[in-house]
């Protein structure tokens, strides 16, 4: 029995256990929200080719990033049109046809039903056009990443990111400033964690308040400069002297990024090795030089509405917080890097994000361990009428301030509020506009 | 390669050599002696554990398992790290093995794949073997852990280092919120 005490409070920074917990909500927030918000689904650099495909998630449910054989990119529904079989249960590969095991009904990459055994005698009346693979029917690719909403009626994706986006683009683009030109490497990080998906999506919105619990790994170094004998804990100190700022946006986003003084001198990083060193040098310079007053902005975690999270800099992923059930959650990583980074930058990076992220991650695992038990102790019927505090900096907020966005210059839950403020919207069901904070468009007089 | 080893009496002699080493490895992890089990490890060990894909039938050697030195794996890493594994879990605020995991390593299939120059004067050492290793943490969190391993193991003047480790997980998804043991 829940209380009839709302769920979510976000002028008081109260919100309920319940939705971290409960049965029943868990699968409101597959129907109202994860069957309508943009997910990540995978890059492009996973489907290069013809006939490429990568079996990635929405949600709960399985699904197919492939490339057909014009090149378009599609997203379908992991199952078969007659009985529901899975198509496709390899996790990547290239194939001409996704064949069913089950009846054999074969689909072409572009998702047409193609094969149907023995048509003629038992189906003669089939229309096959109408029982091709489920397609989402919004995606796009930004930047190389490739995003997709079940709702025909979702706004376009960059109005759904609004101003985070420049905060994205920080994460996305080349290390130099250029536009995209981010690959994922190979091997996706997938694991399941006994925690409630809605943890670690708020983690990484600007949770910087659970620093202290990531002592261990910053005594011991493990940053990009460590093994030179340079201990800065998890990661160098790019960010030196900047002014950190944790902005919420009105679609549910939150970042915690740095803005840096201008002209602000580039710092030593990855100083394991010096031609990794020079590489980044090299990249601060022509970032600086390519954007001029946007090069300030230097990304640090961000979690993309509702379940898209990343890395910007030391390391640089994006993150995806797939719901299994309240207190399960499975979890993919995809980690970037410039295509055209020299193989050295490639090789040291690569380490570092290994030993920074995942299971084995030396930073994470300590995350993982404060998710799975937050989400146990709050099962109880005690515990459940307790609410979870989320008052801090409440009201020290600034809109625009020095970049859009609510923004707050002191470590702060904003953000955190911003997010559930969001989520109960979707719970309730609310139109789009204001569920990424539009003005509503008027429609003109008949 | 093992096929075409001969099962003579310098083979078995060598393989219950073997065998007692990797017990006693088990025993140091088993134990947290982990400053001794660092001990057993060469300068230039390479510690590797891939992801496991689900391919299609013929893609296997190519795809099934994530390459060491390209892909983004479970563990593919050298000595200083491990060690740097073992000073975290040191510092006794390494809250996901604080309070620490209950650990049990089983270690059996144990057979010697290749011995050089020869299993009676063996000075460098292939060898495969399996594992079970079983963690309990906190109350009642409990992974399993079973698969493969492959070994490379150095004769040196102290005694046997161990230079290559190939670990095999026989899972896609991990099954297990964090890998903060070693295998």
């Amino acid at each position: 029995m829940i209380s009839s005490d709302p769920l979510v409070d976000t002028e008081r920074g109260i919100v309920s256990r319940e939705i971290f917990v409960n049965d029943g909500i868990f699968a409101e927030e597959l129907e109202t929200l994860f069957a309508r918000a943009w997910l990540f689904v995978g890059h492009e650099s996973q489907v290069a080719n013809p006939g490429d495909y990568f079996v990635s998630r929405m949600g709960a449910e399985s699904v197919i990033l492939c490339r057909d054989k014009q090149r378009q990119v599609h997203v379908f529904l992991n199952t078969c049109r007659h009985r529901g079989m899975k198509v496709c249960r390899y996790d990547e590969g290239n194939t001409p046809l996704f064949t069913c095991p089950y009846h054999n009904w074969s689909y072409a990459t572009d998702g047409r039903l193609v094969g149907v055994p023995q048509h003629k005698e038992l189906y003669p009346d089939l229309d096959r056009s109408q029982w091709s693979l489920i397609e989402v029917p919004r995606m796009v690719n930004y930047k190389g990443t490739i995003w997709a909403s079940w709702d025909p009626k979702a706004p376009d994706f960059l109005a759904y990111l609004g101003d985070v986006k420049d905060h994205l683009d920080q994460v996305l683009d080349h290390r130099d400033g250029r536009p995209g030109g981010s690959e994922v490497f190979g091997g996706i990080h997938k694991w399941i964690i006994p925690a409630n998906w809605k943890f670690a999506a708020e983690n990484f919105l600007g949770d910087t308040y659970h620093n202290p619990s990531h002592r261990s790994v910053d005594l011991i170094g493990i940053g990009p400069s460590a093994n030179a004998g340079q201990n800065t804990g998890r990661r160098d100190n790019e960010y030196q002297g900047g002014q950190h700022v944790w902005v919420s946006f009105p679609a549910g986003h939150g970042v915690h990024s740095v803005w840096k003084q201008p002209n602000a001198p580039y710092v030593e990083s990855f100083r394991d090795n010096k031609e990794v060193e020079e590489y980044f040098r090299h990249c601060y310079e022509e970032r600086t030089r390519r954007l001029g007053e946007k090069s300030r902005l230097l990304p640090f975690t961000g979690t993309i509405f509702p379940n898209t999270s990343y890395h910007g800099r030391q390391p640089r992923a994006l993150c995806v917080w797939h719901p299994v059930s309240p207190t399960q959650t499975e979890i993919w990583r995809f980690f970037l890097v410039d295509a055209d980074a020299p193989a050295a930058v490639k090789d040291l990076l690569r380490h570092y994000y290994m030993r920074y992220s995942g299971p084995a991650g030396m930073t994470e695992q300590d995350d993982m361990e404060n998710w799975n038990y937050a989400t146990a102790a709050s099962r109880g019927t005690i515990a459940r009428r307790y609410p979870y505090n989320y008052q801090q900096s409440l009201g020290r907020v600034r809109e625009g301030e020095p970049i859009p966005g609510r923004v707050s210059t002191q470590v702060t839950e904003e953000s955190a509020r911003g997010f559930y403020r969001s989520w109960q919207r979707y719970l309730d069901g609310a139109d789009w506009d204001a569920l990424i904070g539009r003005a509503p468009v008027r429609q003109a007089a008949e | 390669m093992a096929a075409e080893m001969a099962r003579d009496l310098a083979y078995f002699r060598l393989r219950e050599e073997v065998e007692e080493l990797l017990y006693e490895e088990a025993d140091l992890l088993d134990q947290r002696r982990f400053g001794e089990w660092l001990e057993l490890l060469a300068d230039d060990l390479h510690y590797f554990m891939p992801m496991r894909r689900n391919v299609a039938f013929g893609t296997h050697a190519e795809k099934e398992n994530t390459r060491a030195g390209h892909d983004i794996s479970w563990f593919d890493e050298d000595k200083w790290t491990l060690a740097k594994r073992v000073d975290q879990i040191m510092t006794g605020i390494h809250w996901a093995e604080e309070p620490r995991s209950r650990l049990c390593h089983i270690v059996t299939n144990v057979r010697v794949l290749a011995a050089r120059p020869s299993c009676a004067a063996a000075r460098e050492v292939e060898v495969g073997s399996r594992f079970i290793v079983y963690q309990n943490r906190v109350e009642t969190e409990t992974y399993i852990f079973a698969g493969r391993r492959n070994d490379l193991w150095r004769r040196a003047d102290q005694g046997w280092r161990l230079a290559k480790r190939e670990i095999l997980l026989e899972q896609n998804v991990l099954l297990a919120k964090n890998l903060t043991t070693f295998f």
